[in-house]
């Protein structure tokens, strides 16, 4: 039986969950016609906020996806042999995550019909074309690597020599996806949430936290479902990698809110106020700044005490805050804060409309979609091995 | 600055056309046809904030621009386009004032637009080319090539680039035939008026104003008019510590 058969036979379960996620897709793609159809006037966007949840879903996901490093680099690096499955775990994660994110850039576009204008027309003075450049090696590298991997298990043989030079060259090139994210904002003037140098480390600490934790509670939901399981020892690693990268994303966050608010000059701390206090009578996204700062000391607390730590229902309930403690920050704040206040100082309000909801749930479908079928390719694999 | 025997003979060529052209309209009092003697390299502007609000109310300007260039119009603020428009003189020059004079200006409209700077940042992020600054420093756009990206919008520290939320077309009063109109899913934003600086013409904005509030010329000639006005009056640039070198220079 070839290795992608795997995906077209399983339980009853199984196959309720790919039609859920399909009909996902599907109501996305009937959302994503409409805004082909009327433009992006069917979004909350505006005049001010030109930029919303699409990319805000973008700059998470290419967090998700550089955070396969956290496992790669222990495992090539270090030796660390208990990550042997979760390495593959995260390069397939890291592809669908990248494939999410060009989704994402693609849905957002005005003129998406002109999209190979960006291969016709390159222009390497935008951060967007090495963003591209980026973007694209890091998924061909992934998905050369995962299947020469999963190829070298199928047919029960060590895998070769050249996934682990292209594994190690995955390594920084993960880190320069993000780096080159972060670069998308903070290289412009006026925008003063974005104009920090520590934009790109915090990235970096932020998807090194809310990755290897989204790959935990993966590997807690296989294990419940299916027969697989990485092992304890392997998720207690990992734990101590979140634990990490949380207490750093935190330090960064603070670090940040210190300069703005000690030098007190007014640009630097506006878009903070708008968001963790309100302004001009706009308090919407308060409460949801709030309770992500919230969840990341929840998070760090539970982590921080190995005791907790070690105990998997305090675990998944810490990988759980983590990650939408990051979703509120990144997948949301962070494109807003960069516009609001506009340069003219206007407070222009941003609400995701149901139709962007839409787009945006058939792409998360999408991305659960690809997880589903690789997971369960790989699997089967190894439990043939 | 070279002098190439291609560009001698340009400047020769253009300063008798001018000079020629001047003796037609006598001496350019009454005209919008730019008279300076040689090729420009930079337009820009001053606008006299005390002359343009010497009629209240006036939209001479913003009408004249709109319609020639089919920018549609859309009520609802969010999705608006808009070329050349008002803002209250505190959110345009939050610090150009201090705590105790804040009254005199509240309120008092600034005309707006795009600055067309000498060293854009709209135009460095653009993945495809479709916005540069041209060899006489207007910032234009090709709204044939643009994708939708906005990252030109979010680069643009002033505010001036508006996007295509929208089909413009049905929201366009009456179609001016002579310039083209939008699809839905581009930026667009003041272009100079391009087209009539090709014809050697000024501006439309410039040429509506009536009480020539508004001085267009080339930066880069010491003795054209903008020059001589930013020698002799104090003139200020929005948010010039972002070294993006506006054109557009404000007489407060």
């Amino acid at each position: 039986m070839s290795v992608l058969e795997k995906t077209l036979v399983g339980s009853r379960r199984y196959w309720l969950w790919v039609a859920a996620l399909l009909l996902l897709v599907l109501a996305g793609l009937l959302c994503y016609l409409r805004q082909l159809t009327q433009g992006l006037v069917i979004t909350g966007l505006s005049r001010d906020v030109s930029w919303g949840l699409y990319v805000a879903q973008f700059t998470f996901f290419v967090g998700i996806a550089a955070s396969a490093v956290t496992v790669v680099l222990p495992y090539y690096l270090h030796d660390c042999k208990q990550f042997a499955p979760l390495t593959i775990l995260g390069e397939l994660l890291a592809i669908s995550s990248v494939t999410m994110s060009l989704l994402f850039i693609f849905v957002d576009l005005g003129q998406p019909s002109r999209i190979l204008n960006v291969l016709l027309y390159p222009q390497p003075q935008s951060v967007m074309f090495w963003d591209m450049i980026a973007l694209g090696g890091y998924l061909l590298l992934n998905i050369v690597i995962a299947t020469g991997a999963l190829r070298a298990g199928h047919e029960h043989e060590s895998p070769p020599g050249w996934i682990r030079t292209l594994s190690i060259i995955s390594i920084p090139w993960a880190i320069s996806i993000h780096t080159v994210t972060a670069f998308l904002y903070s290289g412009l003037p006026g925008r003063t949430y974005w104009l920090t140098a520590i934009l790109a480390p915090r990235f970096l600490a932020s998807a090194f936290s809310s990755g290897p934790a989204l790959l935990i509670l993966l590997c807690v939901v296989t294990r419940k479902i299916t027969s697989f399981d990485v092992g304890r020892e392997a998720i207690h690693k990992l734990a101590v990698i979140v634990t990490y990268a949380t207490a750093i994303n935190i330090f960064f966050v603070l670090t940040e809110v210190f300069t703005a608010f000690y030098s007190e000059i007014p640009e630097h701390e506006t878009s903070f106020q708008y968001l963790f206090a309100g302004m001009g009578g706009d308090y919407h996204l308060v409460p949801w700044m709030w309770l992500s700062l919230l969840l990341s000391f929840m998070a760090l607390i539970l982590l921080l005490v190995p005791k907790w730590r070690t105990d998997m229902r305090l675990l998944v309930m810490a990988c759980f805050c983590v990650f939408v403690s990051i979703w509120l920050e990144k997948g949301l704040g962070l494109i807003v804060g960069g516009f609001v206040p506009s340069p003219l100082g206007a407070i222009a309000r941003y609400t995701p409309t149901l139709l962007e909801w839409g787009i945006v749930c058939g792409i998360w479908a999408i991305g659960a979609l690809m997880i589903t079928a690789f997971y369960k390719i790989a699997f089967s694999i190894w439990e043939q091995s | 600055m070279k002098m190439t025997r291609k560009r001698f003979l340009q400047l020769s060529g253009l300063s008798l056309i001018a000079a020629a052209a001047k003796n037609v309209v006598g001496g350019g009092a009454a005209t919008s046809a730019i008279t300076e003697s040689t090729k420009a390299t930079r337009w820009g502007m001053v606008i006299d904030l005390a002359k343009c609000r010497q009629k209240e109310g006036c939209n001479g300007c913003i009408k004249a621009c709109h319609s020639a260039h089919n920018v549609p119009q859309f009520a609802d603020r969010a999705h608006e386009v808009k070329w050349i428009w008002k803002q209250p003189f505190e959110d345009v020059f939050p610090f150009a004032q201090t705590q105790y004079s804040r009254e005199i200006n509240a309120g008092l409209p600034v005309l707006l637009m795009c600055n067309h700077c000498d060293d854009p940042p709209c135009t460095d992020v653009c993945p495809v080319n479709a916005t540069w600054r041209t060899d006489e420093g207007v910032v234009t756009i090709d709204f044939h090539r643009c994708i939708g990206c906005r990252y030109c919008m979010a680069a643009c520290p002033y505010g001036s680039r508006s996007f295509n939320w929208q089909d413009p077309r049905p929201a366009i009063p009456t179609v001016n035939p002579d310039f083209p109109t939008r699809t839905k899913g581009v930026v667009e934003k003041c272009n100079f008026c391009e087209e009539r600086l090709a014809k050697r013409l000024a501006p439309l904005c410039v040429e509506a104003c009536e009480e020539k509030a508004l001085v267009f010329g080339d930066l880069e000639q010491p003795d054209s008019e903008i020059r001589k006005l930013l020698r002799s009056r104090f003139a200020v640039q929005r948010k010039p510590e972002l070294g993006t070198g506006p054109s557009v220079y404000y007489l407060i």
